[in-house]
């Protein structure tokens, strides 16, 4: 009897890891921020990109309208790639568009932009990646749709052209 | 059925023609089964002949298990393999000799303990353990206790010298998973030592041969499924996963299946040791070793179920292993310098002033090791002291007693120098982090790095930067190390090669990286004492093992 | 002659003592604790890549601004989440974290006491 019900209990158990550890099997081991959460804006301090004024957030967000952060740098593939996208958007009238330049080096964006066009109302340089990790950031790029010194969306990787209407969409 | 598995051997070779990576390393698994088994049936000819076949069958078991895998999963003609296959078998960082012997010796070891899994299973159900049982499985798992040491002990150089952060162990998942059969083996080879006196803890003999498998098992599913995520990195199919995972829950199922219904329950066992015997210290082994093997284990699964159960992510690291095992490990330091004095059955303390004696020494000692240090003072006196102890006991042990018990004592002197080396190496590693231009110096009171120059070379599969740096040590010693930068083409990997100046007190390890868009390179420099010794204290703790092999045979 | 042996012993060691002081403890302690986002089974400490670069320099910057060890740890858990502290803390997702491998301890022990050392006649 009393073995039974060890027996027993020893397969129920055995049953319950192998159940959780068949689930486990179907998700992901890599590790990604949750990127759907609605923050406010971190507070933060930057020099303007080949300047050195300092503004903070702000001065940054101030207005009502849209704005979108995207986390760029020359040395990184997919944010030439993503470049053309970028200036898309544009000449949306809701919508600013401000650069985070990553961690790079001033003649090589400046290159980029040049060759590139720019699709920044306004550049801000994050020598040493902190400001992109105040933002939660990870990697670049990344782009944060703001309203209202709140982050409503965040891109992790380049934008695509689903992004880009999805963007638009919010915007109105 | 041993012509079975013998004559499927060469079909093995057609499928996996690629030899891909996984195929090979399985393949490699289903030799060393089967060269394993015949060992098996050479060795036990004085044994019972229905006990024999028994073993081999269940034996057989885990070779079909195997072959089925192999077919089922990395057949080519059904499944399309998934690209990180292919890019595991090019990935520069696993090509190093160190890593080439290291599986095949892990192997050897978890096949060893597949061996013990089957013998066990079998004496259960023809209730044939005994003295003489024992005797007989203590050999095999003597051996896959050596291989699984020397095979853990690889792969920590290996990432020492290969992954280039300085660090020979990690509390990753991979080595957790080759770590826990290790701590299970350890508990078995401590307590088939009372079951060859006496038949006496048949149960838990049984337990533990169980359960060494299933945790090799176990590791084979977690790293090989990629359930989990690890600096090694291999390649991730759940596909394999599920299959391995099906399986190592059918042994399980088997196995209980056998263990309650087919073992008797030793009621006519009586216990009747003293508390204070080789007995009972054995059992605090045990007792210690299953706490360590628990932490671990659900340090390692437990980010897994936490996810499955909450869906939220958090990472078990070094932190929480360090704080639950330290603190016990104390007392198991003392346990070891003790309990191999004790006599069976019933025993008595001798030399009691000689013992503390050494106690009051060792306590001393460390007080003014750490005394200086920027550590935890208490906590870590403790520590050293009583790995100390044990070091300062087993070592009288040799002057007085010689080759008497020569195995216990080298093994148990062995674990207490692992201990303090790596707790000095702990305390005494020092280390420099700065960003060099070619031709610049870092200058502080203690070291002058300079960079001297550096030099560029094509070589087949990448371009080599081999930078010049000199050290300069306050006492005027000047060295030169050449890291080096691989920059390999096809797939394009950027691998760091320290370099590694070992000397007999200390090892000195420079590795070089670069800085994304910068012409300086990051230099981290790090002295790190005893290193050499972590690696001898294992071997010394292997050549325990072979010794105790080596003199049951004369 | 043992003790001479011991005396060396300690002398050698009281010789790397002066060698080792390491001056930024703290922040080698938080980095360690720290796992990267890019090379997930890495610390920051260990890391190269630009996002651990990064958090090196937050840190040491943080650091200096007065902050204490356990508010840095807020402050990136906010950021990235729990997963980016290899130390569980104590809070009611690792209960069973902490407290089963303890249990089990107990549990051995009471299971050695009752079956081999109290159980004689």
């Amino acid at each position: 009897m009393k073995t039974k019900i060890f027996f027993s209990v020893a397969i129920i158990s055995s049953l319950i890891i192998f159940f959780v550890l068949f689930k486990g099997l179907q998700n992901t081991n890599i590790y990604t921020p949750q990127v759907d959460v609605k923050k406010d804006i971190p507070y933060f301090e930057a020099k303007i990109f080949d300047s050195d004024i300092v503004k903070n957030s702000n001065e940054i967000f101030q207005k009502e309208n849209f704005y979108l952060l995207n986390i760029w740098s020359s040395w990184c593939a997919p944010c030439r790639y993503e470049h053309p996208i970028l200036l898309k958007l544009k000449d949306q009238v809701n919508l600013e568009i401000i650069g985070l330049n990553y961690k790079d080096n001033i003649i090589n964006a400046k290159k980029f932009l040049k060759e590139l066009n720019s699709p920044y109302r306004l550049i801000l340089s994050d020598e040493n990646g902190i400001i992109a990790i105040e933002w939660g950031a990870y990697g670049v790029p990344e782009t944060f749709l703001i309203h209202n010194k709140r982050i409503i969306k965040r891109y992790v990787g380049p934008l695509n052209m689903n992004s880009i209407i999805e963007i638009k969409k919010f915007i109105e | 059925m041993f012509n079975h598995s013998h004559t499927t051997k060469p079909l093995f070779y057609k499928i996996s023609g690629s030899w891909g990576n996984h195929e090979g390393s399985l393949l490699l698994w289903l030799l060393v089964l089967n060269l394993f088994i015949f060992l098996f049936l050479l060795k036990s000819k004085e044994q019972d002949k229905n006990y024999r076949i028994l073993t081999l069958l269940f034996q057989q078991v885990i070779i079909i298990g195997f072959f089925i895998f192999i077919i089922k999963t990395s057949n080519p003609f059904n499944y399309i393999f998934p690209v990180p296959t292919e890019g595991l078998g090019l990935n520069p960082i696993l090509q190093d000799p160190a890593l080439a012997i290291h599986p095949p010796i892990l192997y050897l070891g978890y096949v060893g303990s597949s061996v013990i899994f089957s013998a066990t299973l079998a004496a259960t159900s023809l209730n044939y353990i005994s003295k003489n049982w024992a005797k007989h499985i203590k050999t095999w798992v003597l051996w896959s206790w050596i291989f699984l040491t020397l095979g853990i002990l690889l792969g920590s150089i290996w990432a020492y010298y290969e992954l280039g952060w300085g660090g020979f162990w990690f509390w990753d998942p991979v080595e957790n998973v080759s770590l826990m059969p290790w701590i299970a083996l350890t508990t078995l080879l401590h307590c088939i030592l009372i079951l060859e006196r006496r038949k006496i803890l048949t149960s838990w003999v049984i337990i533990l041969s169980i359960s060494t498998f299933t945790l090799s098992m176990c590791g084979t599913f977690l790293v090989r499924s990629g359930i989990l995520n690890s600096v090694h990195t291999f390649a991730n199919d759940p596909e394999r996963g599920l299959y391995i995972l099906i399986f190592l829950f059918c042994l399980i199922f088997l196995s209980l299946f056998i263990f309650f219904f087919y073992h008797k329950t030793e009621d006519n066992q009586k216990y009747d040791f003293f508390w204070l015997s080789k007995e009972s210290s054995i059992l605090v082994n045990n007792w210690f070793m299953m706490y360590f093997l628990v932490v671990i284990l659900i340090g390692t699964i437990y980010p897994i179920f936490l996810e499955v159960i909450n869906s939220e992510k958090i990472s078990v690291g070094p932190p929480f292993y360090m704080k639950l095992i330290i603190p016990f490990l104390i007392p198991f330091l003392f346990a070891m310098a003790i309990g191999p004095k004790l006599k069976w059955i019933k025993s008595d303390i001798q030399n009691k002033i000689n013992l503390s004696i050494f106690f009051i020494i060792s306590f001393f000692l460390s007080i003014l090791i750490i005394k200086n240090l920027k550590v935890n003072f208490l906590v870590n006196t403790i520590l050293v002291s009583s790995a100390l102890y044990l070091f300062l006991v087993t070592s009288r042990e040799f002057l007085i007693k010689g080759i008497n018990n020569l195995a216990q004592n080298l093994a148990h002197f062995g674990f207490s120098l692992l201990i303090l080396s790596i707790l000095f190496n702990n305390f005494f590693s020092t280390e420099v982090i700065t960003n060099l231009k070619i031709g610049e110096t870092f200058k502080s009171e203690k070291i002058h790095i300079t960079f001297e120059s550096i030099e560029k070379k094509e070589i087949k599969n990448y371009s080599s930067i081999i930078g010049k740096i000199n050290i300069n040590d306050p006492k005027g010693l000047s060295q030169t190390l050449e890291p080096e930068l691989r920059i390999y083409n096809q797939p394009n990997i950027v691998t760091s090669e320290a370099d590694i100046k070992t000397n007999l007190f200390s090892d000195k390890f420079i590795t070089m990286n670069l800085v994304q868009n910068q012409d300086y390179f990051n230099i981290r420099y790090q002295i790190k004492p005893f290193m050499i010794w972590i690696w001898l204290s294992v071997l010394l703790i292997c050549s325990g093992g072979l010794i105790s092999l080596f003199r049951k045979k004369i | 002659m043992k003790y001479l042996k011991y005396i060396l012993i300690f002398l050698f060691l009281f010789d790397l003592n002066l060698l080792s002081a390491n001056e930024n403890n703290s922040h080698s302690k938080i980095t360690k604790n720290l796992r990267c986002l890019i090379c997930q089974g890495q610390s920051i400490h260990d890391s190269d890549s630009e996002f651990a670069n990064s958090i090196k320099i937050l840190v040491s910057k943080k650091l200096n601004d007065g902050f204490s060890e356990d508010q840095i740890y807020i402050f990136l858990k906010e950021k990235y989440g729990e997963w980016i502290l290899y130390d569980p803390g104590y809070n009611k997702n690792t209960y069973f974290l902490w407290l089963l491998p303890l249990l089990m301890f107990i549990i051995g022990g009471a299971i050695i006491l009752k079956r081999f050392i109290i159980k004689k006649n």
